[in-house]
């Protein structure tokens, strides 16, 4: 698979489909870029926590040390250990990330796949739906139930998160599966008797997987937003910590007053560059997927 | 152009139902029965104990079936009653909601309106400008990536912590006293410019790029290509695209709204600013359920209310709308 990555430009006209994409997804600056910088936070992410020498919210450091040898980010006005916060809280951005990503994406693929293929009454009543929930600004929905749960876990806001951001999505692949199933081997599939179950999921969707990809790239870029978004108010995990809920410590302990820039610069720091990371990936995916974009 | 507006109505009168029953439901059916919750709290207040124990027994008509509740609680809101506030007893919400209004919208109106205008102008001439667009296109993913909250805080340390520019919190030099004075307003605009720069970014971005990406497809279209095969100069072929670009950019103004609103509400709390992010942190520091269930309810009907002007502008700007065409998929 790797072998025509290193060859000629006109080799990937001569190689099968997937070979190709892979030739234009290495030669693809935007991507290869935006892949890299989500790595490297990823493998923080992953192994951040078993460098740090400090628990992230025990008391142990000297309170208010700029970053040092001891601590490399510093410690907070009371003594936690930012590095490891940090790296604890892009553990979380990222675990909200996927799974408010994934719910989002799979009720924005059943809604859509649905009222897409089906039409009729079916794809009125899930319009309405969909047209209901775009119109709620779901942010004030998260706020309401979130204020109410006392207890509240990284899942929890997850799956809240993923249950009001998915409309867009159905939106999308609503109009995408509209299209396809005019098709004709959705037809041919239909006059083999096929049930809608195995036609959606095996005429219909493999024919739009670029485009599922990058619905759920830009799903799990907005869960980390919102995440962080609600964090910052105060209504984050109760049992662990997050980017967003760094943010609020800081702020609401005179941080900025103090000038203690390396308790609030990490965490924003990491929300954009991760976020940013996937916007640009996917930018980089649709001139992958999309011959006609190549030449830009 | 009545049966486009009529759907659109319906879907926002279906929508506000629909949120008032969230609003409803959510105290009731939540684990943990914060009703108990509440009572239990205010036992520690013995000042407000017997007022608010029989209040709570009547806003939430406990020994009622729950369709009763229900039909109470759509009085209850026709009639203007949203609650009193348990931080600041007996306050009503709205009095404080009232008093916080004014600079959300004061913030918010500006920036989404500015934000929109300038990100599409930017946008519009950085399509299919190499220099321009090299600069325009990652700033701007830069910018929407970024939290609402943590541009305000990069603001606040460096212009108001830092270098002393601009005050770091509060709506007005808490000095002053409420009044139509130029020294007041004068204060009210100076706190005002770090919270309204921020908002105003961050939304920008966005913009920026949508613009961008529609002026090339549509450069891209065949009426944009006839024009030019025809020799017609470059300044009237963009000036077309920008107007059938503008469309989709007014929808999206419609759909970005509920996130703006949530930056917004971020940027006040960075800002100490009094508006209705404020009133909610305070809200949920106090477990002063009424205030935040108000605030959620007001945020709801301004977020409707801007749709349905969007939806008329829109009506006003795309002809299709009008003779019947469906121009937008409702």
């Amino acid at each position: 698979m790797t072998s025509t990555t290193g060859s000629s430009p006109a080799a990937p006209a001569a190689k099968s489909g997937r070979n190709e994409i892979l030739y234009f997804a290495l030669r693809n600056t935007k991507l290869v870029i935006g892949a890299i910088v989500f790595i490297v936070f990823l493998l923080g992410a992953i192994f951040g926590p078993m460098l740090a020498t400090h628990e992230p919210l025990t008391f142990d450091a000297p309170p208010g040390l700029p970053p040092s040898a001891d601590y490399w980010f510093g410690t907070t006005l009371f003594g936690q250990d930012v590095f490891s916060q940090f790296v604890h809280g892009l553990r979380s951005s990222f675990i909200v990330g996927a799974l408010g990503g994934i719910t989002a994406a799979v009720i924005g693929m059943l809604v859509g796949f649905f009222a897409g293929y089906r039409g009729g009454i079916i794809d009125e009543v899930l319009n309405m739906l969909t047209n209901v929930v775009l119109v709620i600004p779901t942010f004030a929905v998260l706020l309401v139930v979130a204020a109410y749960l006392s207890v509240r876990g990284l899942g929890t806001e997850a799956m809240f998160i993923g249950l009001t951001s998915w409309p867009w999505a159905a939106r999308a692949i609503r109009a995408q599966t509209f299209s396809l199933t005019s098709r004709d081997f959705v037809g041919m599939a239909r006059l083999n008797g096929e049930s809608t179950f195995r036609i959606i999921f095996g005429e219909i969707a493999p024919n739009m997987s670029s485009y599922l990809v990058m619905t759920f790239i830009l799903l799990f870029g907005g869960a980390i937003l919102t995440a962080a978004t609600l964090d910052f108010i105060g209504l984050g995990p109760t049992d662990s910590i997050s980017l967003g809920l760094m943010m609020n410590y800081s702020v609401m302990n005179a941080a900025l007053q103090l000038g203690m820039w390396w308790w609030f610069v990490p965490p924003g720091l990491a929300i954009t560059a991760i976020v940013g990371s996937l916007y640009v990936m996917n930018v980089g995916l649709d001139e992958v997927f999309n011959p006609k974009l190549r030449a830009l | 152009m009545l049966r486009y507006l009529a759907r659109k109505l319906f879907i926002y009168l279906l929508t506000f139902i629909v949120a008032v029953t969230i609003d409803w439901a959510i105290p009731r059916f939540m684990p943990g029965n914060p009703v108990d919750a509440l009572v239990s709290r205010i036992a520690l207040m013995p000042d407000a104990n017997a007022a608010l124990t029989s209040y709570f027994m009547a806003a939430f008509n406990l020994d009622q079936p729950l369709w009763q509740q229900y039909l109470n609680f759509w009085w209850a809101l026709l009639n203007g009653d949203l609650g009193r506030s348990i931080m600041l007893f007996p306050t009503p919400v709205t009095t404080l909601i009232g008093r916080a209004l004014p600079y959300t919208l004061g913030l918010l109106l500006p920036s989404i309106l500015l934000s929109w205008y300038v990100g599409n102008v930017v946008g519009a001439l950085a399509a299919r400008r190499k220099l321009l667009d090299n600069t325009v296109l990652p700033l701007g993913y830069l910018l929407t990536a970024t939290p609402y909250m943590w541009l305000g805080i990069l603001l606040a340390w460096v212009l108001g912590s830092s270098l002393g520019w601009f005050p770091l919190a509060f709506g007005y030099d808490q000095s002053l006293k409420a009044e139509w004075t130029w020294k007041f307003i004068s204060s009210l605009l100076y706190h005002w410019i770090l919270p309204f720069a921020s908002l105003f970014l961050v939304a920008l971005g966005g913009w920026a790029i949508g613009m961008r990406n529609m002026i090339i497809y549509e450069l891209e279209s065949d009426y944009a290509n006839y024009l030019m095969a025809l020799g017609a100069p470059q300044r009237l072929v963009r000036k077309y695209a920008f107007r059938n670009a503008m469309l989709p950019q007014i929808t999206g103004l419609a759909l970005q709204l509920g996130a703006v609103v949530g930056g917004a509400l971020v940027t006040e709390i960075v800002f100490s600013y009094p508006g209705l992010g404020w009133l909610v942190l305070s809200g949920i520091q106090n477990q002063d359920y009424f205030v935040i269930q108000g605030v959620f309810l007001f945020i709801i009907v301004g977020v409707l209310l801007a749709n349905l002007i969007v939806d008329v502008v829109y009506v006003i700007v795309d002809p299709r709308t009008r003779v019947g065409l469906q121009g937008d998929a409702a």
